[in-house]
């Protein structure tokens, strides 16, 4: 059908989307000024905001950490979550739907509530470190993820390869890593990447746990903010955002976008 | 397969991990801090939530975390509705509107809520066009209030609100619309009578997204809010890291609890219910 036009809802499209897009425009645009103070908009062009970033060892510190930890508690995630997710489309055994609800159910708590408990029995009760229980806040966060994508990808693959692979001799383990995984990689790569970002976004849970000189860099953010209100924070989200539509372009061109969100 | 079952033993092992991890991290703290909230000097008691109940501070920050979630998933509805019935129907550039639907969902909330302290202070655009305009005499602050709070809600939340309607309508065939016009219907009420109907599942599950997000978001108060204007979940922070009172925090996150899953458990439901063209 020939697309028609609607002048009405495309100018209410329109400034809709310049409510959502144009504030992180603004943003972008204000870390390029030569004034002390943010403003927009500015005056000059000078990227000194830019080089102050870089030279800010408590920001790179806390960007480093939240890579470190966004990556890490993905995998485990999939360690965990993978393998229950294939036990769950490929074996019959009771309580199945409470165990899938049990893998799900992180998604359904505020994550400022598990940050709370984090901080309450994980560090103040069990008397883990910082970083170790940071670990575990953002491995429950992931978990949902992988969950949800892994068993779709699952339903839509047929376990008669795997039986085939069976018949023909292959060991089972030889059998998941060369026939089940590789049909579902998509589906583990969207998961990551959801996981992922979520992670490094993740205020709610990371703010309850911080000890001298470790932060998550949200949180790193957060406190600069209160206090200060220069271009470095709009530079510092310039480069964030950069790589946030590098991840984008990079998704869209290997798994597309549709299929991730 | 149903030998495979019988032998046991691997469905175990595969997701007996998982399970520990979330029971030992999750569940039981979670049911510790529900025993702990149920419990005054050993014995078991209402007390807790009887305290909580009566005081005004937390009567009028369970208030406002409602009134400002509801008001935000309404402003949503009305700004989302339009806003994914133009690109499902009209745009031709549906991926790229997608795209920079996503973009800010995929964008920090720190970054987000901290553009508006850029736009909505003494400073800000928004301001600076007030005053020119003759509206305000001198910059006023429209910041650290509800009204900043529901301008970050509603922008942290919108793409949720529109990527859900998106996918219901996406899904309403065009041929319903064209049957409705080519037998008289005006476009108006082919829209009201066919695409709406069909469209509010969509919303309910864009609805609720938005109103669980506002009710447990966290930056965005804390950011954009000052401390007259607490919501449950800057409530929670402050009982926890300011106050260390357990109990009281763990309550309120009780409350938090109840509420969204209460909500969402209701209206995924009704969602699924409502919605013609599961099955």
């Amino acid at each position: 059908m020939k697309k028609q036009h609607h002048i009405a809802l495309g100018l209410i499209t329109f400034l809709v989307y310049v409510f959502l897009i144009g504030p992180l425009l603004i943003i972008m645009a204000a870390s390029f000024g030569e004034q002390n103070a943010l403003v927009f908009p500015g005056q000059g062009f000078t990227l000194k905001w830019y080089a102050q970033v870089f030279q800010m060892s408590s920001f790179l510190r806390a960007a480093l950490l939240s890579i470190e930890i966004a990556f890490a508690a993905t995998a485990i995630a999939l360690l965990l979550g993978v393998p229950a997710a294939y036990a769950l489309n490929r074996y019959r055994f009771p309580g199945k739907n409470a165990v899938k609800t049990l893998f799900l159910s992180p998604v359904l708590i505020p994550c400022i509530v598990l940050g709370f408990i984090m901080l309450r029995y994980v560090v103040n009760q069990w008397n883990l470190s910082v970083i170790p229980s940071l670990l575990i806040g953002h491995t429950l966060l992931s978990v949902p993820y992988v969950m949800r994508v892994v068993t779709s990808s699952l339903a839509n693959f047929d376990f008669a390869m795997e039986e085939a692979a069976g018949s023909l001799g292959a060991p089972k383990g030889y059998a998941f890593f060369h026939i089940v995984l590789p049909n579902i990689k998509s589906g583990i790569a969207s998961a990551c990447v959801m996981a992922v970002i979520n992670s490094f976004n993740n205020v709610s849970l990371s703010t309850f746990l911080t000890a001298p000189g470790v932060s998550m860099l949200p949180i790193e953010i957060m406190g600069y903010v209160e206090y200060h209100f220069d271009p470095t924070i709009a530079a510092l989200a310039t480069v964030m955002m950069l790589v946030t539509l590098g991840v984008m372009l990079l998704i869209e061109k290997t798994l597309g976008l549709q299929t991730v969100v | 397969m149903k030998k495979r079952a019988l032998r046991g033993g691997v469905w175990l092992a595969l997701i007996l991990p998982g399970v520990l991890f979330i029971t030992v991290f999750m569940l039981i703290p979670l049911f510790s801090i529900l025993f702990s909230t149920f419990s005054a000097d050993g014995s078991f008691s209402l007390d807790n939530y009887g305290k909580l109940i009566q005081s005004v501070y937390f009567q009028q920050v369970f208030g406002r975390s409602v009134r400002l979630s509801l008001l935000s998933t309404v402003l949503c509805a009305v700004l989302g509705f339009p806003c994914a019935y133009y690109i499902s129907r009209y745009s031709k550039r549906k991926g790229l509107m997608m795209a920079l639907a996503v973009f800010p969902m995929f964008t920090s909330p720190v970054i987000r809520s901290f553009s508006w302290m850029v736009i909505l202070g003494r400073k800000g655009i928004v301001n600076q066009f007030l005053v020119n305009v003759g509206l305000f005499s001198r910059p006023q602050s429209l910041l650290y209030n509800e009204f900043s709070m529901t301008v970050g809600f509603v922008q942290l939340f919108l793409p949720q609100m529109i990527l859900s309607l998106l996918g219901i309508m996406d899904s309403i065939p065009e041929d319903l619309t064209e049957a409705a016009g080519s037998l008289g219907a005006p476009r108006f009420v082919a829209f009201l009578r066919i695409v709406f109907p069909l469209s509010v599942s969509g919303l309910v599950t864009g609805a609720v997204l938005v109103f669980t997000g506002c009710m447990t978001a966290y930056t965005t108060p804390q950011l954009l809010g000052a401390t007259d204007t607490q919501v449950l979940s800057t409530m929670v922070y402050q009982y926890a890291m300011s106050l260390r009172d357990w109990v009281q925090a763990s309550a309120v996150a009780m409350v938090m609890i109840v509420v969204t899953m209460l909500i969402s458990s209701v209206f995924n439901r009704l969602s699924k219910k409502i919605n013609p063209m599961a099955t």
